[in-house]
C-alpha cells in the first residue's frame, strides 16, 4: 500500500530556509523564545513544527500523499525518522516510545490504507490513555471527497477513537494545529490525536511561525481536586475498618507513583494495583495485594469484594475488574478520583467523586489525612489485615506442572522476570502470556511494564518494545509475546535488526491461540473451533520462529526443557547488539488461574478449575 | 425515560456537528431532535439537542459532550424556566368543501397559510412542542400529504445570558 501515486504536480526546487538557530521549545508552547516567521513549504512548516514541539523520533512510512514532507524531513538534524515495515507497528511503537520516556510518541503515515492501518494503534492508545500525534498525508484538497486514488476519510474513521483529530487543507494552519496536538495529546487524559494534511497543504508556500499561546476555548483539564472532597475522602480513609486503594494507570501516567506510595504507608489501607498499574507500588510491598480482577490475586479480588471502601485512583472500574458490575464490593462507600470527570460514576456508583489530577489529588489527601489522624488517631486495621493475610495464605499465586512434560508457561515467564530484574522494560501482546506476565513478574517501579490492556491488541508487544528501546536504550527491553500475537507484527523485527534497536522477544509458543483456547476447554466442552496454530511440539511449525528470527537477522533460540530455560535466557541477555528471538515451547493446556469468568460476579472467582473459596468459613 | 433539552455551544468550525451527533449514537442516545444555527458570536454555533433519556444517562453523556474539544459549554434547559419552539410546515389537502374548515384551525392556532393550490394549502406555524402537536391533531382529518419540521430551539427565561462567559473565554483566549 505504500507505492505512490505519481506526484500531482513536478516537484517543486525548494526555497532556500533561514533556519533560526532555536532551542528546543518544549511541546506546551509559549516558553520558547518566538520562533519565525520564514517562508517555507507546508512541508517544512510540518517538519520545522515537529522540531519546535521536541520531537526527537518518529516512527512512520512514506506514501504518495505524505511525499512532500518525507523531502524535508530527510534533511532534519533533530528528528530521527525510523522507517517501520507497517503502519500499525508506527502507531504502537509510538504508544511504547511515549511510556518509556513520558513524551508524546509520534507517527506518520500516508493516506488511505497507510491510515487505516493506524486505526488499530489510536484506539489501542485511545483506550489506554498514551499520548501518540499521528500525522498522515491526504489527497489533494480539491480531490476529497471524489473517491481519489488512496482516499479514505481518516478524520472520519477516528473519530471515535481518538481524543480529537484534525484536517488540514490550508498550509497556514500547520504550525497550530500541530502545537495544539501536542497540546491536547500531552495534558488532561492523555491520548492520541491525529492530524491529517492535504498533499497540496504541503506542496503550497506558507509562512512557518511557531504559536506561543495555544487557543482552545472548549479545552480546559480540570487537575486542581476540590478541597472539600478531598477533606471527605481523608475522613473516609482515616475511618475505614476495611479500606482498599485501588490504583489505575492514571498513576502512571501522572507519575505519582511515590506520592502514592506515600498514601499506602500513611494510610495502612491495603492497595491493589490494575493491569494498567502493574509496579506503580512494588510487588514486595507489605501491603500490595496485586493485581484485580478477571485474573487478579484472589487476595485483591475478595479485598475489594468485602471492603467498606475502596478508593479507586486514576482507574475506570473497567469490566474485566468490576466483574458483574451489580454484586461488585456490595459495602464499600467509594471514592473515585481521575482526571476524566466521564469516567467518575459512569460505571460503579460513587460516594466522593473527586476531578483532579491524580498526582495533586494524591498529594492534598496525604496533608488531610494527617490531619486526621492528628485529632482522631490511626484506624486500627489489624483485624483487616488478619483477613487479608490468611487470603494471600491461602490463596497465594502459583501454577501446576503440566500434564504433558512440556514447559509451563509460567516457569518460563517467571525466571525472564528472575533473571533480567526489575529495571528492564516488559511488554506484552494480549491473551494468556500476557495475564502471567502481569502475575509472575515482580515489578517494582512504574513503567516496567506495558501492555494493551483496554482494546486487547494482539501484536501490540514487538513493535510496543521496539518503541520502547529507542525511548529507553539503556534498559533490557523483553517483548513477551504469544505465538499467534507474534505473527502479527513481527514485521517490525526488519525494522529493530536494521536500526540497531536490539529487543528481546520470548515467545510463549503454546502452538495456539491460548486463551480462547482455554474459554473453549472452559465454556465450550474442548471444541477447539480454529485456535490451532502448529507452530509448537510435535507441529509442522510453521512458521518455524528460529528460522524466521535468522531471515530478519535477529539472533534466534529454541527452549524447550525446562533444565535449559535459565541458560537460554542468560544468552538471551548477553547479546546487547541484535535482536533475540526465543521459541519457548510450551504446554498448550496450561491455564490463566485464578479466574472470574465473564459476567460473572466476582465472589465466585475459581482459584483452580471448579475451585471457588468458601467465603463464609473465610469470613 | 424523560426527555431533556440540552443547549450546547460549540466552536463553529468544520466537522463539529458530526462530533455531536456521532457521540450520541456511540453512547447508544437516541436523539429526538437537533437544531443547529449561529449565534451573536460568529465563533460560536449553538446546538440544541432533545433526547430521550434517564438522569444519571444524562449526566455521562453531558460529560462525554464535554470531553470533545470543540465543546464550549453545555446547559440543561429545564421547561419550566425556557422557552422552547419549533417550526412546522404541513401541506393539508383543502379541497372547495373543506378548505374553510381548514383556515378556522389555521386562524385558532394563530399559524399562518403561506401557500395556496386548488386542492392544498401550505400551513406554518411556530410553537411549543406541544401547541405544534395539537395543530397537527387538529388538521389531522383534513388529510395531511407532506410535513416538514425542525428540531426544536430553546432559550432560557429572564436576563442571564449562557453565552456570556463562553463568549468571553472565546475573547479571551483569541
Amino acid at each position: 500500500m505504500v507505492q505512490g501515486s505519481p506526484p500531482a504536480a513536478p516537484p517543486t526546487p525548494r526555497p532556500p530556509v533561514t533556519r533560526t538557530p532555536a532551542t528546543a521549545a518544549p511541546h506546551t508552547a509559549g516558553a520558547g523564545s518566538a520562533i519565525g516567521p520564514e517562508r517555507v513549504t507546508g512541508a517544512q512548516s510540518i517538519v520545522r513544527s515537529l522540531e519546535e514541539a521536541g520531537v526527537e523520533v518518529v516512527f512512520g512510512i512514506p506514501g504518495g500523499t505524505i511525499l512532500p514532507t518525507y523531502d524535508p524531513l530527510m534533511d532534519s538534524r533533530r528528528v530521527r525518522h525510523i522507517l517501520v515495515r507497517h503502519e500499525q507497528g508506527g502507531g504502537h511503537a509510538a504508544s511504547g516510545y511515549a511510556q518509556a520516556t513520558g513524551r508524546v510518541g509520534v507517527t506518520i503515515a500516508t493516506s488511505g490504507p497507510g491510515a487505516t492501518n493506524l486505526v488499530t494503534a489510536l484506539a489501542d492508545a485511545n483506550m489506554d490513555s498514551i499520548p501518540v500525534v499521528a500525522i498522515t498525508g491526504q489527497v489533494a484538497a480539491h480531490l476529497i471527497g471524489t473517491d481519489a486514488f488512496q482516499e479514505a476519510d481518516i478524520v472520519g474513521i477516528t473519530l471515535p477513537v481518538t481524543k480529537h483529530n484534525y484536517l488540514v487543507t490550508d498550509p497556514d494552519d500547520i504550525p497550530r494545529v500541530i502545537a495544539e496536538a501536542f497540546h491536547i495529546a500531552s495534558t488532561g487524559r492523555p491520548g492520541p490525536v491525529l492530524v491529517d494534511i492535504a498533499k497540496t497543504a504541503q506542496a503550497a508556500m506558507t509562512t512557518f511561525s511557531w504559536p506561543q499561546e495555544i487557543s482552545l476555548p472548549g479545552y480546559h483539564p480540570v487537575t486542581k481536586p476540590h478541597a472539600k472532597q478531598v477533606r471527605e475522602a481523608a475522613r473516609l480513609l482515616a475511618t475505614a475498618r476495611r479500606p482498599v486503594i485501588l490504583a489505575g494507570g492514571g498513576v502512571v501516567r501522572a507519575g505519582a507513583s511515590a506520592l502514592l506510595r506515600r498514601l499506602v504507608d500513611a494510610s495502612g489501607a491495603a492497595v491493589t494495583t490494575t493491569l494498567m498499574a502493574r509496579g506503580v507500588i512494588p510487588d514486595d510491598h507489605p501491603q500490595q495485594l496485586g493485581m484485580p480482577g478477571m485474573h487478579g490475586t484472589v487476595a485483591a479480588v475478595a479485598a475489594l469484594q468485602r471492603a467498606d471502601l475502596i478508593v479507586g485512583l486514576g482507574t475506570r472500574f473497567d469490566d474485566r475488574v468490576t466483574g458483574l458490575l451489580s454484586s461488585f464490593a456490595p459495602q464499600a462507600a467509594v471514592v473515585h478520583a481521575d482526571i476524566d470527570p466521564a469516567e467518575i460514576g459512569k460505571n460503579v456508583r460513587v460516594d466522593v467523586p473527586i476531578v483532579g489530577d491524580v498526582a495533586e489529588v494524591i498529594a492534598e489527601l496525604l496533608v488531610e489525612l494527617e490531619k486526621e489522624h492528628r485529632q482522631h488517631g490511626r484506624p486500627d486495621l489489624e483485624g483487616w489485615w488478619r483477613q487479608l493475610d490468611a487470603w494471600r495464605e491461602t490463596f497465594p499465586l502459583g501454577y501446576d506442572e503440566t500434564d504433558d512434560g512440556h514447559l509451563a508457561p509460567q516457569y518460563v515467564i517467571s525466571r525472564i522476570g528472575e533473571l533480567t530484574g526489575p529495571e528492564a522494560i516488559y511488554v506484552a501482546g494480549v491473551g494468556q502470556h500476557q495475564m502471567w506476565a502481569a502475575q509472575f513478574i515482580s515489578y517494582r517501579r512504574p513503567g516496567a511494564w506495558m501492555n494493551s490492556g483496554g482494546l486487547g491488541t494482539m501484536g501490540y508487544a514487538v513493535p510496543a518494545a521496539m518503541g520502547a528501546k529507542v525511548g529507553a536504550p539503556d534498559r533490557t527491553v523483553w517483548a513477551i509475546d504469544g505465538d499467534g500475537c507474534f505473527q502479527m507484527t513481527n514485521q517490525e523485527l526488519a525494522t529493530c535488526t536494521i536500526n540497531e534497536i536490539p529487543i528481546k522477544v520470548a515467545i510463549i509458543n503454546n502452538s495456539s491461540l491460548g486463551m480462547v483456547r482455554q474459554w473453549q476447554t472452559l465454556f465450550y466442552e474442548s471444541r477447539y473451533s480454529n485456535t490451532d496454530l502448529h507452530t509448537g511440539h510435535g507441529t509442522v511449525r510453521v512458521p518455524d520462529f528460529v528460522k524466521l528470527a535468522d531471515a530478519y537477522g535477529a539472533v534466534g533460540l529454541r527452549c524447550e526443557t525446562k533444565a535449559d530455560v535459565d541458560d537460554t535466557i542468560r544468552r538471551a541477555l548477553e547479546i546487547d547488539d541484535q535482536p533475540v528471538v526465543v521459541d519457548f515451547t510450551v504446554s498448550r493446556d496450561a491455564m490463566v488461574w485464578p479466574m472470574v469468568a465473564a459476567g460473572v460476579g466476582n465472589d465466585d472467582i475459581q482459584y483452580a478449575r471448579g475451585l471457588t473459596p468458601a467465603w463464609d468459613r473465610e469470613d | 425515560m424523560t426527555r431533556h433539552t440540552l443547549s450546547v455551544l460549540v466552536e463553529n468550525k468544520p466537522g463539529v456537528l458530526t462530533r455531536v451527533a456521532g457521540l450520541f449514537a456511540r453512547r447508544s442516545f437516541n436523539i429526538h431532535s437537533l437544531a443547529v444555527g449561529p449565534t451573536e458570536h460568529e465563533e460560536i454555533s449553538r446546538i440544541t439537542v432533545v433526547v430521550d433519556v434517564d438522569a444519571r444517562p444524562l449526566e455521562q453523556v453531558t460529560k462525554q459532550l464535554n470531553k470533545l474539544v470543540n465543546v464550549i459549554k453545555i446547559v440543561e434547559l429545564e421547561d419550566d424556566s425556557s422557552v422552547r419552539r419549533e417550526l412546522l410546515m404541513v401541506k393539508v389537502r383543502a379541497e372547495q368543501g373543506q378548505r374553510t374548515g381548514v383556515l378556522e384551525v389555521v386562524d385558532l392556532f394563530r399559524a399562518h397559510v403561506v401557500d395556496v393550490s386548488a386542492e392544498s394549502v401550505v400551513v406554518e406555524a411556530i410553537g411549543s412542542p406541544t401547541k405544534i402537536a395539537a395543530l397537527l391533531a387538529s388538521l389531522e382529518p383534513f388529510g395531511i400529504r407532506e410535513i416538514v419540521q425542525s428540531g426544536t430551539v430553546a432559550i432560557g427565561r429572564g436576563p442571564r445570558s449562557i453565552t456570556d462567559r463562553a463568549l468571553e473565554r472565546v475573547g479571551r483566549s483569541a
